[in-house]
C-alpha cells in the first residue's frame, strides 16, 4: 500500500514499526485495547497500518508500565510514544494545510497568539460597531454579524478536517462501511471504552503503575461538555431562525439546560486533564507537542469559563468586555480546531471506524 | 501481639530475599499476618521482579469455570501432566498438594491485584489450563510491589545478598551489599529465600553441563546468579533437583545475551529442515505437536557443534507460526540463504535437495499430527514433511536458551528449608529455589509460577506466625 501521501515516512514510523514487530511476538498486552487485536492480524506493516494502530491507541500507557522491554533493556520499548509521535505526525501530514499544522501541534505560544489575535479583533469589532439595538449582547453585537463571521470560521476548519480524514481513510486501507461498523465506534467513542483498560481498571496516565480511571472521567466530562455547548449553540440557532424566539434566554430555557452544565462540565474536565498532564511523565506521550496540547486543553477551559462568566454578567458592565473574551476564544477555537488536539476526536472516531471494517476481512 | 511489643525499630520480623512472585507473594502474605517485612531486591528498580517478570501465566487446577479459565482442569489430570513431562521425576505428594492448592491462588492473586485475560492468540491450546495474566508477569509484579507497599512492606532495590547467617539451626541475620557498598549485616527474626535459580551465573552453567554451555543464551534476569542458593547448600542443606540439568528450549540466535524474554521464541521447527553448523539435519523435526516438543530443541541444539542451528522455511510455510521478533534472513534461491547464513550454499542446497526428494504427496495439516512423513532418509521427518521448494527461502538460527536451572532447596509442605539433621528453624524457601522438588525434569507451561504462588505463600504466612507466636524471640531481640 504504497500512496503518494506515504512518501514522508519519518524515522517515527520506522521506530514504531521496530517496536510493534516486538510486541507481535510477544502479545502480553493483548487485553489492554483495541490496538492489539489489531496488530496480530497481520505480521507485516505497511505504513497505512502503522497510521492506523497509532491512532487506535489512546496512550493509556499501559502497554508502557506491563512491559518487561522498557528501557534500559535494548529492546527499549516504548509503544505509547512511539504511537503517539505517529499519530502527531499523521495528523500534521493528512490535515490541510500541513505548515499550520505543525504550527499550532507544536507551539502553545501560537495558539496562546491565535487567542489574543480572536480577542483583539472581536474587542476592535465590537468597538466599532455603533451602540446597537439589540437586547443582551446583541446590543454590542448582532445576531447577524455573528453568525456571518462565526459561519464560516466553524466551516472552513470542517472543509480541512474533512480533507485530512479523506486521506486518512485512504492512507489506512479501511473497508466499506456498514451501520453496524459506525453504530460499533460510536458506542466504543461514546463511553471510551478503550480507556478503561481492558476490564475497567482504568489507565497508567498519573499514578505511573497504579491504574486509575481520573483520565477517562475528565475526558468524558470534556466530551459531554462540549457536546452538550455545542447542541446549546445549536439549538439557540434554531430558536433564532425558526421560533423567532431570541436570546438573552432565561435560565429554564433549552439552550442555557444544555449549555449552563455542559459549560460546568467542560470547566471541570479540562481542570482535570490539565492537572493529570501535568503528573504524567512526558517521556511516554508525544514530548514535543506537550506545550501545544496543554494550550489547547486550557484554551477550551477558557472558552467555557468566559461562557459561564458572561451568563453570570449578564446586565452588568462587564459584559461587553466578556463578550470580547468568550467569543474571540470561541473564534480561535474553532479556527485552530484542525491544527490542535481537537482533531484527534475526528481521527479517533475514523480510526475505530477503519478498524471496524478491517476486523472483519 | 500489638505493635509496642515488637523488637525496637531497625529489626525486622521477616526479610525476604529476592523480588520476584515468589518472594512477593511471601512478602504480602508475612505482612497480612502482621509482621514487618523487608523485601531485598538483587536487581536495579527497572528489572526487579526476576524471571517472574516474563512470564505470561499460571496453570490453575479448576473444578468448573474459574475466573478467565474454561471448563474444568482436574487434580488428575493436572498430575498425569506433570508426570508426562517429568518422566516421573517429581514428588508426587507434595505435587498433589501444590496442584491441590492451585485453585485458591486464582482468587487471593485478584484479590491482591492481578488481572487475568483469555489466553492470548496463538495460545488456544491453554485456554482450559494455564490463566494468563493482563500485561503479561510485569504486570503481575506491578500489582504485588503496590500491594505490599500499602501493606507498609520495606523493598530496598540492588540488594545483593551474600551470605544467610545461621547458628546452630537457626536464622540470625543476612550479608547484603546496597548498590554495590559495602556488606552489611541486617538481623531479623526469619528469613524466605526467594531468589530464584543459578542460570546466569556462566561459570556454573559450564562446570554442571560443560563448556558448550558458554555458547547458551539466559532468557531471563541475569540478576539470578545462586549466590544464596550455594550458599545454603554450602551450609548444609539439603538439595533436590539435578544438579547438571537445565531447563532449555531453542530460541533466535540474535537474541540477547540475557532477558530477551519471550519474544525470541521460534516455533518454526515443525515446519522446517533443520541443519547444523555443517548443514546436517540431526533430528524429526515433525515428531509431535510443537508445545510438546519444544522443550527438548533446547538440548539438541545444545548437542550440535557450535550450540548453533539453522532451521530452513519456504514461503508456503512463514505465516504457520507465531511471528518472532527477528526478521527471518532471506534468499530468492536456497544457496543464497546458505550464503548469507554463513552455511556452504552447495552443502545445504544437497541437504534440501535430498529431504525434498524423500518427502511423499498428501494431505497437509499444519494444525495436528498429518503423518505426512519424509521416506529413506535419516533422521525422518514423521510429520509436516513438505518439501521446501518455493522461493523465496527463510531462514532462521537457533540457540539453546536456558529457562531455569533444576538444582534447589529441599524443603516440606510448610516450605520450610531442611537439613539432613532436620529442618531449619526459621527459614523458609518458595519458588525457584526449591522447584527441584516438584519439577525434577522437564518443564510444564505455567507450572513454575504455580509453584512460587503456592510455596511463597505458605513461606510468608509461616514465617510470620513463627515470628508473632514466638513472644520470647521478640522479646530477647
Ligand atoms: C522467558 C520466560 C518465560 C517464562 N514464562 C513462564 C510462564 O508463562 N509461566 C510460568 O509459570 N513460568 C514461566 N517461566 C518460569 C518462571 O519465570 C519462574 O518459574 C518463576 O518466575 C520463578 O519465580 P521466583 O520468584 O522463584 O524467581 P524470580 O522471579 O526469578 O525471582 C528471583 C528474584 O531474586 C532476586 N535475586 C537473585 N539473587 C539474589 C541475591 N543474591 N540477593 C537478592 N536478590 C536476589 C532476583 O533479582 C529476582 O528478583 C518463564 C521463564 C522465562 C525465563
Ligand atoms: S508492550 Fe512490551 S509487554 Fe506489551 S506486547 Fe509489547 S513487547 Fe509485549
Ligand atoms: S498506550 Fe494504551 S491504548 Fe496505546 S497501545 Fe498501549 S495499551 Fe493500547
Amino acid at each position: 500500500m504504497s500512496l503518494e501521501l506515504s512518501q514522508a515516512v519519518s524515522g517515527s514510523t520506522a521506530e514504531a514499526r521496530r517496536q510493534i514487530e516486538i510486541c507481535n511476538a510477544c502479545r502480553y498486552c493483548e487485553g489492554y485495547c483495541s490496538v492489539f487485536p489489531a496488530m496480530t492480524r497481520q505480521k507485516m506493516f505497511s505504513d497505512g497500518d502503522i497510521t492506523h494502530l497509532a491512532n487506535l491507541c489512546h496512550n493509556c500507557r499501559g502497554c508502557y508500565y506491563a512491559c518487561q522491554y522498557t528501557e534500559p533493556h535494548e529492546f527499549a520499548l516504548n509503544l505509547p510514544a512511539a504511537l503517539a509521535e505517529v499519530r502527531q505526525e499523521s495528523w500534521e501530514r493528512l490535515v490541510w494545510p500541513a505548515p499550520f499544522s505543525r504550527l499550532f501541534h507544536t507551539h502553545g505560544v501560537a495558539i496562546a497568539g491565535m487567542l489574543v489575535a480572536g480577542i483583539s479583533a472581536l474587542f476592535a469589532w465590537i468597538a466599532a460597531l455603533p451602540e446597537g439595538a439589540g437586547d443582551g449582547f446583541y446590543a454590542h453585537l448582532s445576531h447577524n454579524a455573528m453568525v456571518a463571521v462565526f459561519t464560516p470560521a466553524f466551516l472552513l476548519p470542517l472543509v480541512a478536517v474533512a480533507i485530512g480524514l479523506y486521506r486518512y481513510w485512504r492512507d489506512v486501507g479501511a473497508g466499506p462501511i456498514t451501520l453496524r461498523d459506525i453504530g460499533n465506534a460510536f458506542a466504543s467513542a461514546a463511553t471510551l471504552r478503550n480507556l478503561d483498560g481492558g476490564q475497567g481498571q482504568g489507565c497508567n496516565f498519573e499514578r505511573e503503575d497504579r491504574y486509575t480511571d481520573l483520565r477517562r472521567w475528565f475526558h468524558q466530562a470534556v466530551l459531554y461538555g462540549f457536546l452538550a455547548c455545542f447542541a446549546a449553540t445549536s439549538v439557540a440557532t434554531l430558536m433564532h431562525y425558526f421560533l423567532d424566539w431570541q436570546a438573552p434566554y432565561g435560565l429554564f430555557t433549552p439552550p442555557k439546560l444544555l449549555g449552563v452544565p455542559g459549560g460546568i462540565a467542560l470547566v471541570i474536565g479540562t481542570s482535570g486533564l490539565v492537572w493529570l498532564k501535568m503528573r504524567a511523565d512526558p517521556k511516554l506521550g508525544a514530548s514535543r507537542v506537550w506545550g501545544g496540547e496543554m494550550a489547547f486543553v486550557l484554551l477550551l477551559g477558557l472558552v467555557a469559563a468566559s461562557g459561564l462568566t458572561l451568563y453570570a454578567a449578564t446586565g452588568t458592565f462587564a459584559v461587553s468586555s466578556l463578550l470580547a473574551l468568550h467569543l474571540g476564544s470561541v473564534l480561535a477555537l474553532f479556527l485552530l480546531l484542525p491544527y490542535t488536539k481537537m482533531v484527534h476526536g475526528f481521527f479517533r472516531v475514523a480510526s475505530l471506524l477503519a478498524e471496524e471494517t478491517k476486523r472483519k476481512v | 501481639m500489638n505493635r509496642s511489643e515488637l523488637p525496637p525499630r531497625g529489626s525486622w520480623d521477616v526479610i525476604v530475599v529476592g523480588g520476584g512472585n515468589a518472594a512477593l507473594c511471601a512478602a504480602i502474605c508475612a505482612a497480612e499476618e502482621g509482621a514487618r517485612v523487608l523485601v531485598l531486591e538483587g536487581a536495579p528498580k527497572p528489572y526487579r521482579g526476576g524471571n517472574s517478570r516474563h512470564t505470561r501465566n499460571f496453570r490453575c487446577k479448576h473444578d468448573g469455570p474459574l475466573s478467565v479459565l474454561t471448563g474444568t482442569y482436574g487434580e488428575d489430570e493436572y498430575l498425569d501432566d506433570l508426570i508426562l513431562v517429568t518422566k516421573g521425576k517429581t514428588d508426587e505428594d507434595l505435587a498433589r498438594f501444590t496442584i491441590r492448592a492451585s485453585q485458591e491462588c486464582l482468587p487471593w492473586m485478584e484479590a491482591h491485584g492481578v488481572r487475568f485475560q483469555p489466553s492470548l492468540s496463538g495460545t488456544l491450546s491453554l485456554s482450559q489450563t494455564n490463566a494468563f495474566f493482563l500485561g503479561g508477569g510485569k504486570a503481575l509484579v506491578n500489582a504485588y510491589y503496590n500491594t505490599a507497599e500499602d501493606l507498609d512492606v520495606t523493598v530496598r532495590y540492588e540488594a545483593q545478598v551474600s551470605h544467610i547467617g545461621i547458628e546452630a539451626d537457626s536464622f540470625k541475620h543476612v550479608e547484603v551489599s546496597f548498590s554495590g557498598g559495602p556488606v552489611e549485616r541486617i538481623s531479623a527474626h526469619a528469613v524466605v529465600l526467594a531468589s530464584g535459580g543459578f542460570q546466569a551465573d556462566r561459570e556454573w552453567l559450564v562446570s554442571a553441563w560443560g563448556p558448550a554451555a558458554r555458547n547458551f543464551l539466559i532468557r531471563g534476569t541475569p540478576y539470578n546468579r545462586g549466590v544464596v542458593l550455594r550458599d545454603m547448600l554450602d551450609q548444609g542443606c539439603e538439595s533436590v533437583g539435578d544438579p547438571t540439568q537445565c531447563h532449555a528450549v531453542a530460541i533466535d540466535g540474535r537474541a540477547p545475551q540475557y532477558d530477551g524474554g519471550i519474544v525470541t521464541r521460534l516455533d518454526c521447527v515443525p515446519f522446517s529442515v533443520v541443519v547444523n553448523r555443517d548443514t546436517e539435519r540431526f533430528y524429526d523435526e515433525g515428531e509431535d505437536v510443537w508445545p510438546k516438543r519444544y522443550a527438548i530443541w533446547g538440548r539438541l541444539v545444545a548437542g550440535q557443534p557450535d550450540q548453533v542451528a539453522y532451521a530452513i522455511i519456504d514461503s508456503t510455510s512463514l505465516d504457520l507460526f507465531m511471528p518472532s521478533v527477528f526478521r527471518p534472513v532471506v534468499g530468492q534461491t536456497i544457496e543464497e540463504l546458505g550464503e548469507k547464513l554463513g552455511l556452504d550454499p552447495a552443502k545445504l542446497a544437497k541437504t534440501v535437495v535430498g529431504f525434498n526428494a524423500a518427502c511423499k504427496p498428501g494431505a497437509f495439516t499444519p494444525t495436528e499430527l498429518d503423518g505426512l512423513s519424509t521416506e529413506g532418509i535419516d533422521p525422518p521427518k514423521t510429520n509436516w514433511a513438505r518439501p521446501v521448494t518455493e522461493p523465496p527461502f527463510y531462514g532462521y538460527q537457533l540457540r539453546p536458551g536456558v529457562t531455569f536451572t533444576y538444582l534447589g532447596l529441599k524443603v516440606d509442605k510448610t516450605a520450610r528449608v531442611q537439613t539432613p539433621s532436620g529442618a531449619l528453624s526459621n527459614v523458609w524457601a518458595a519458588g525457584e529455589i526449591m522447584a527441584g522438588s516438584i519439577l525434577g525434569q522437564g518443564y510444564l507451561a505455567g507450572f513454575g509460577m504455580t509453584i512460587g504462588t503456592v510455596f511463597g505463600r505458605i513461606a510468608g504466612r509461616e514465617a510470620a506466625r513463627y515470628v508473632l507466636n514466638n513472644q520470647e524471640i521478640a522479646d530477647v531481640a
